[in-house]
């Protein structure tokens, strides 16, 4: 017991009362979970992200199943970026998208995580760990969560192209995006990005205002619409970037857009009212509007997916107790009932085949397999999304995240194209 | 030390200490880390210390700025008008039609009613009420008036300046209704004494002496508008900006430096606004 390591005197440790830290660190070392089961439930561990995952159902089955708390905020991504980068004091565990992860890594505020402690490591989906959905796949474009996801050690600060046994990001949920379209207020096929600029739509278009996001999908409609060959569009030159806002600040001028959206329940009133028809989407948002009874469809389109992924990684400052607490709560998550809370509402779980266990075989065939629906199929809050005979926008997972053109990225002049992307919406 | 005490110089600073204490702590020094942060270089994810003039150059610039300034100015002037023309009204029927004391309390509690609720909440509930199938429109189809549904009623200019007159009406009418109610009735008295028509007593004694309340009010309206960057994110769906979401979107983007350069300019704007605002009025003077 000489090498232990000593818990960071911290404010909360320290009104964990003495005796709590002690056993702690005696289990640690130990490696006996069961040990320090009573002194778990005093754990808090303080949670924050985009809205997409961080949801109080989950907190509470957290409360259930492993007795400690989980505490959750949700931001935007920009304010995410900000806290991750610059307090990370505040915060435990961050829920933080791939591309996120790119940019806050090297501020060193994160800790990586050893993956012989990740239980199900083995079974997260290839995408995660060499890159490849299958053998045969392509790696897309943009920052590819693998490309982010390894380094050195747990202090590591660059990252590794092998899997290192040192992961920075936990996959926890990740889906491929396309445009969203009122099919009802359209009345026709619609399958290319370059609709979204078509003057048919003048006044009822929209796009997302993140500037990291949107510049992505202004990148596929500018290469579906034939005007712009990318070399790589999660990292385009200037000239491409300029080109880019370019052809959508003359859109704006022309009064294509009804208006930018930032927060995913914007997303879903300019949807459901009617304001909007095609726009850049979340896959929840579709199911927000849908289960409003107003037809919304996550359009498949030609050129393929814009696709993120996101992840839960460590706070620097988390250590002894808390950091086992962390590592089992990662285990949890990745054991299959988030993924299945998740999955239900059109996300994917890092580990699909846990999932499974908490979805039923409809459930299952409709949100993975894509296989038309038997019954009505629910979301986790038990509303009726879709009816018996239904099928899932895109199809099954492979048809889905094999038709990924570009992962969401920062990019080498990301300055420059925030500055651009500042330039167009204030045009 | 109690001959110190009785020196009249002394005994003035020490009480006027206590709020000289809060202004510097909470006033002055954060308007100053603004400034000095404002010459500090940045990178994607940290600031660092320096003297540098990169904020400014890039600010200075970029013409965004300008337009995104002139932008500012545009909502703040009209907006002004408006706000003008309606609390003066206002405060005009509140102090000199209404009569009786107690209905004017009543009817100035009521104008206070909406201020119940938050801010963002009055502003947002524009949105669904201006929409393309929202209340508006679907009035004026059902009406006959229009065939087809307004689009520029919501996420324009019209509905952000809407959103600010609707906001910040109520500060032109407190100042404006508290300095009419000083007026000495009997100047009006008067006024129509000798001979003044109803416009002549507005224009040469009402208005005079209600100057510094209009002054006031112009003041609040001018700052809030100025600083405001919420109002025209959600009313214009993004589609505009002002100087307040440039600030914001660099802090959102880790930029502080280049928003504190952008917050200098703006509070030496804001400023200037009110200096030659206060060289018409004496404020001081006419309280």
């Amino acid at each position: 017991m000489t090498d232990f390591h000593t818990p960071k005197l911290s404010r909360r440790s320290v009104l964990k009362g003495a005796a709590a830290t002690v056993t702690a660190v005696g289990a640690s070392t130990l490696g006996a979970p069961m040990i320090w089961a009573q002194n778990i439930k005093d754990v808090t561990l303080r949670q924050f992200g985009t809205g997409v995952s961080n949801l109080n159902e989950v907190g509470k089955k957290v409360k259930e199943d492993l007795g400690f708390n989980l505490e959750m905020t949700a931001l935007d991504s920009d304010a995410v970026t900000q806290r991750a980068a610059t307090q990370p004091d505040s915060f435990d565990i961050a829920d933080i998208e791939y591309w996120i992860c790119k940019k806050v890594w090297p501020t060193g505020n994160l800790q990586a995580m050893d993956v012989s402690k990740i239980k199900n490591y083995d079974k997260i989906v290839g995408i995660f760990r060499d890159g490849k959905l299958t053998p045969e796949s392509t790696i897309a474009q943009g920052t590819a969560p693998h490309s982010v996801g390894f380094t050195t050690g747990v202090d590591g600060k660059e990252f590794v192209a092998e899997e290192s046994g040192w992961m920075t990001l936990i996959p926890t949920i990740y889906n491929a995006d396309t445009l969203g379209i009122r099919p009802d207020l359209i009345g026709r096929e619609i399958s290319t990005w370059a609709e979204l600029l078509n003057p048919e739509f003048a006044g009822k278009a929209s796009i997302l205002d993140i500037s990291s996001i949107g510049i992505m999908d202004a990148a596929m409609v500018c290469e579906a619409m034939g005007e712009i060959a990318y070399g790589d569009k999660g990292n385009m030159t200037k000239e491409e970037i300029d080109k880019t806002m370019a052809i959508f600040t003359e859109a704006k001028k022309a009064g294509q857009f009804r208006a930018f959206w930032k927060t995913f329940d914007e997303s879903v009133n300019l949807m459901a009212s009617g304001e909007v028809v095609i726009q850049s989407m979340w896959s929840p948002a579709i199911t927000a509007v849908r289960s409003q009874g107003v037809p919304c469809v996550y359009q498949p389109l030609k050129e393929g997916y814009r696709s993120w992924g996101g992840g839960i990684g460590l706070s620097k400052s988390l250590s002894g107790l808390e950091l086992d607490a962390a590592y089992e709560y990662i285990n949890w998550y990745l054991d299959g009932w988030v993924g299945g809370f998740l999955m239900r509402q059109g996300y994917y779980s890092a580990v699909p085949e846990t999932s499974k266990n908490f979805m039923s075989e409809d459930e299952w065939g409709f949100w993975f397999e894509g296989k038309p629906a038997q019954g009505d199929i629910t979301n986790p809050f038990g509303k009726v999304m879709e009816k018996a005979g239904a099928v899932r926008d895109g199809g099954s997972f492979q048809d889905r995240m094999g038709a990924v053109a570009c992962w969401n990225a920062v990019m080498d002049e990301n300055q420059h194209m925030v500055r651009k992307w500042n330039e167009f919406i204030a045009a | 030390m109690r001959n110190l005490l009785k020196n009249r110089n002394v005994s003035g600073w020490m009480l006027a200490s206590p709020l000289a204490v809060v202004l510097v702590c909470f006033l002055v020094l954060p308007i100053a880390m603004i400034i000095v942060v404002s010459f500090w270089g940045a990178t994607e994810f940290s600031i660092y210390p320096a003297f540098l003039f990169d904020n400014y150059a890039f600010l200075f610039g970029s013409p965004v700025t300008y337009s995104v300034f002139f932008n500012t100015f545009k909502y703040a002037v009209i907006t002004w008008g408006f706000t003008l023309v309606i609390g003066f009204t206002v405060a005009y029927f509140l102090a000199f039609h209404v009569r009786s004391l107690t209905w004017q309390i009543a009817l100035f509690l009521l104008c206070t009613i909406p201020f119940w609720t938050s801010n963002i909440i009055r502003m947002i509930s524009w949105i669904p009420f201006l929409g393309r199938n929202g209340l508006a429109n679907s009035t004026l189809i059902s009406w006959g008036v229009i065939d087809e549904p307004l689009e520029w009623l919501l996420f324009s200019d019209f509905s952000v300046i809407l959103a600010f007159v609707h906001l910040y009406t109520l500060f032109m009418v407190v100042p404006i209704f508290n300095t009419m109610m000083r007026i000495d009735r009997s100047l009006i008295e008067a006024a129509y004494d000798n001979g003044a028509s109803g416009l002549q007593t507005l224009t040469n004694v009402i208005i005079p002496l209600t100057k510094p309340g209009i002054m006031i009010g112009s003041i609040f309206v001018v700052t809030l508008v100025m600083g405001d960057f919420i109002t025209v994110r959600f009313m214009s769906g993004s589609q505009s900006a002002n100087v307040g979401r440039l600030i914001s979107n660099d802090i959102a983007l880790l930029q502080y430096p280049s928003a504190a350069a952008t917050a200098v300019v703006l509070l030496s704007t804001v400023l200037l606004i009110i200096a030659v605002l206060l060289r018409f009025v004496d404020i001081r003077k006419e309280l």
